[in-house]
């Protein structure tokens, strides 16, 4: 690895797990067979994985802000919801022409980012921390689930798009690459497969770049003991302002992709319940280390769905227990737990047999 | 005379605004109060009162014992989550939050899954009266009685009880009352209980005034965070005159534009303070005194 580029070098480092050829080579692997394996499924498959693939940003968020950042965020689902609304709107007054999707996607991202922006500051540089932030984020996802819900009227339209209330936004355009020869359209199967998986590769590789970066380091830092970072002349309100807001625009990503991926959109994805699950994921997994935050996603989304055969109301009690449990038992996440027991395995065998 | 009535009806609606938003949130004061714990699952606890409430008033105990059997019984069930969860938590002060949002998911799915999606609610008591051109719920008067009854009972409880001097002697420095003798996981499990309870009280009150359904404990978190947040760690100082001016925003918004707006105001009022006062209205008035 040593003959990278600077920043490429970073994509390895103290704030991730996983180094070394033998970790890349198991990359590639299963990056290979995640393209690969469209070819071997069926449609609806390849569908159902790329739900799956969806959620992975938004446990990513979640897992800079309060894995990485120390503070713990229940406004993830309120930007997804705001990106996910954006998107409709944007595309249902605008149309797909010209790759119009697209712009609508970074529209909407940025549309939640900003709202991220102005929560921040007040949050923030109002220098509340810990168990309060948590609430009001709670407390504004709550409001806008209600806010949303109650718009069923008529009167509650932007252009021609109406915001329909709790039965939520419908018929969005999919998301459409302009080509020559005729235009790309992305329906929920290989086309957005491989859009989704490429941008997943992308912000996972980035952000690994990001925090072992001297900007994550500083996170993680602010983490361990706020004051300690302020004295060593970091302004922890900004650093924690920027990584909320990069949160919000991955969480915001995810809404859009999940309004993308069903073409609908409704108010409950941002309730208590829809809330509560990123955070599970998260927390099951492993919630300071992206990778493990990945794994533990998919691991536990997988789970939930096969459960949800027997009803949803189980699955959602079995959540519940699975939380309770992994926070009681370990705190650091199962899927994390079990990569550094064996990490130290493997160290301890190499050893030996040195 | 009319502005007689006009002024009633302020007054009422304020009244109305302020018993809601204390009793909601005193059991939260309590609980974040002493032990710096915020516990996401006290929208079910206020379920559980008003289920057992219900239940208990429909197998015909009179209403006040009802809701005394639902404060008592939320009350146990919190001995029992602090005795078995919370308890292990209370260095971990975020993961009592992630806890206890497990907790709230088992309870609210849980309860669907065994008393099903609604309950039948008891009756509003008392009728109503007259004033001017509108008519008044009575009982709505006797909530607001039981706010300022439950501020009242918790000030005796902490200023004039043995209980109340080892509570407040365990918060300032855990570490010396454990040394003078004071048994605190004990005081911190009581709390607990007493936090609990006072939300199935919030939920036995309001059980005759509103639908049973499992997830009815959502209607209330989000004001009881919010004067939480604003009240800040004190009960007294806090709870109750964050009560106060939240519920002039709030009766005054909603009157004005509807409860929508009334909801939408507390949060703005939230964030405002929070960049204002970070510490909430307690912080600022005790440092003002020091």
């Amino acid at each position: 690895m040593n003959g990278l580029p600077g920043f490429l070098r970073r994509l390895e480092g103290p704030q991730t797990i996983g180094r070394g050829p033998a970790f890349w080579i198991i990359f590639a692997i299963v990056l290979a067979i995640a393209c690969a394996y469209p070819l071997f499924s069926d449609g609806y498959t390849v569908g159902n994985t790329v739900y799956f693939f969806v959620w992975v940003f938004i446990a990513l968020s979640l897992c800079l802000i309060w894995g990485y950042g120390g503070s713990l965020s229940f406004g993830q689902t309120a930007f997804f919801g705001i990106a996910g609304y954006s998107y409709g709107i944007l595309t249902l007054n605008f149309g797909a022409a010209y790759g119009f999707t697209l712009v609508a996607l970074v529209l909407a991202v940025v549309i939640a980012a900003l709202f991220a922006l102005l929560l921040g500051y007040f949050m923030f540089f109002g220098r509340i921390a810990g168990v309060f932030l948590g609430i009001v984020t709670l407390a504004v996802t709550l409001m806008l689930e209600r806010f949303m819900a109650q718009t069923a009227g008529p009167e509650w339209r932007v252009g021609v798009a109406r915001l329909n209330g709790f039965n939520g936004m419908s018929a969005m355009s999919p998301l459409t690459i302009p080509w020559p020869g005729g235009d790309i359209v992305l329906f929920a199967d290989i086309g957005l497969y491989y859009f989704v998986l490429g941008l997943l590769v992308l912000v996972y590789l980035g952000l690994r770049i990001l925090m072992n970066s001297s900007f994550g380091n500083v996170i993680v830092a602010i983490r361990e003991n706020p004051e300690r970072a302020e004295m060593l002349g970091y302004d922890v309100r900004k650093y924690q302002l920027i990584t909320f807001v990069i949160g919000a625009g991955l969480a915001g990503l995810s809404g859009v992709l999940y309004t993308v991926w069903g073409q609908y959109i409704t108010p409950s994805s941002m309730g208590m319940t829809a809330a509560a699950l990123p955070l599970i994921w998260v927390a099951v997994g492993g919630r300071s280390d992206l990778t493990s935050t990945v794994i533990g996603t998919l691991v536990v989304l997988a789970a939930f769905q096969a459960l949800t055969i027997y009803g949803s109301q189980y699955a959602l009690v079995f959540m519940g227990v699975l939380l309770v449990l992994t926070v009681l038992i370990a705190p650091n996440g199962l899927v994390l737990g079990a990569m550094n027991l064996l990490s130290r395995l493997v160290v301890h065998r190499g050893k030996g047999g040195v | 005379m009319d502005i007689a009535t006009l002024a009633f009806s302020a007054l009422y609606q304020f009244g109305d605004a302020f018993a809601f938003l204390v009793l909601s949130a005193c059991g939260l004061a309590v609980i974040f109060g002493m032990m710096g714990v915020i516990n996401l699952a006290h929208g079910e606890f206020i379920m559980c009162g008003a289920y057992v409430t219900a239940s208990t008033a429909h197998v015909g105990l009179p209403l006040p014992l009802a809701i005394l059997s639902g404060a008592i019984v939320a009350a146990l069930v919190g001995a029992l989550v602090e005795l078995v969860v919370i308890r292990h938590l209370y260095d971990r002060p975020l993961d009592t939050i992630v806890a206890t949002w497990g907790l709230s998911l088992i309870a609210t799915q849980g309860t669907l899954i065994m008393v099903g999606s609604t309950m039948a609610g008891v009756g509003t008591p008392f009728g109503s009266f007259q004033v001017g051109a509108y008519s008044y719920s009575i009982y709505r008067l006797v909530l607001f009685a039981s706010a300022l009854g439950v501020l009242g009972g918790l000030y005796a409880l902490f200023n004039w009880t043995r209980f109340g001097v080892l509570a407040r002697a365990t918060i300032q420095v855990p570490h010396m009352a454990a040394a003078l003798g004071v048994d605190t996981r004990l005081i911190y499990s009581l709390t607990f209980a007493c936090g609990a309870g006072l939300a199935g009280l919030a939920g036995g009150l309001y059980a005759p005034t509103m639908t049973l359904v499992p997830t009815m404990g959502a209607t209330f978190i989000m004001e009881a965070f919010v004067t939480v947040v604003i009240g800040g760690a004190d009960v007294f100082l806090g709870t109750a005159p964050a009560g106060a001016v939240l519920a002039v925003v709030k009766s005054g918004l909603t009157s004005w534009q509807g409860q929508l707006f009334g909801q939408i105001g507390l949060l703005v009022a939230v964030i405002i303070v929070v960049r204002i006062l970070p510490k909430g209205i307690s912080g600022f008035l005790l440092r003002e005194r020091t």
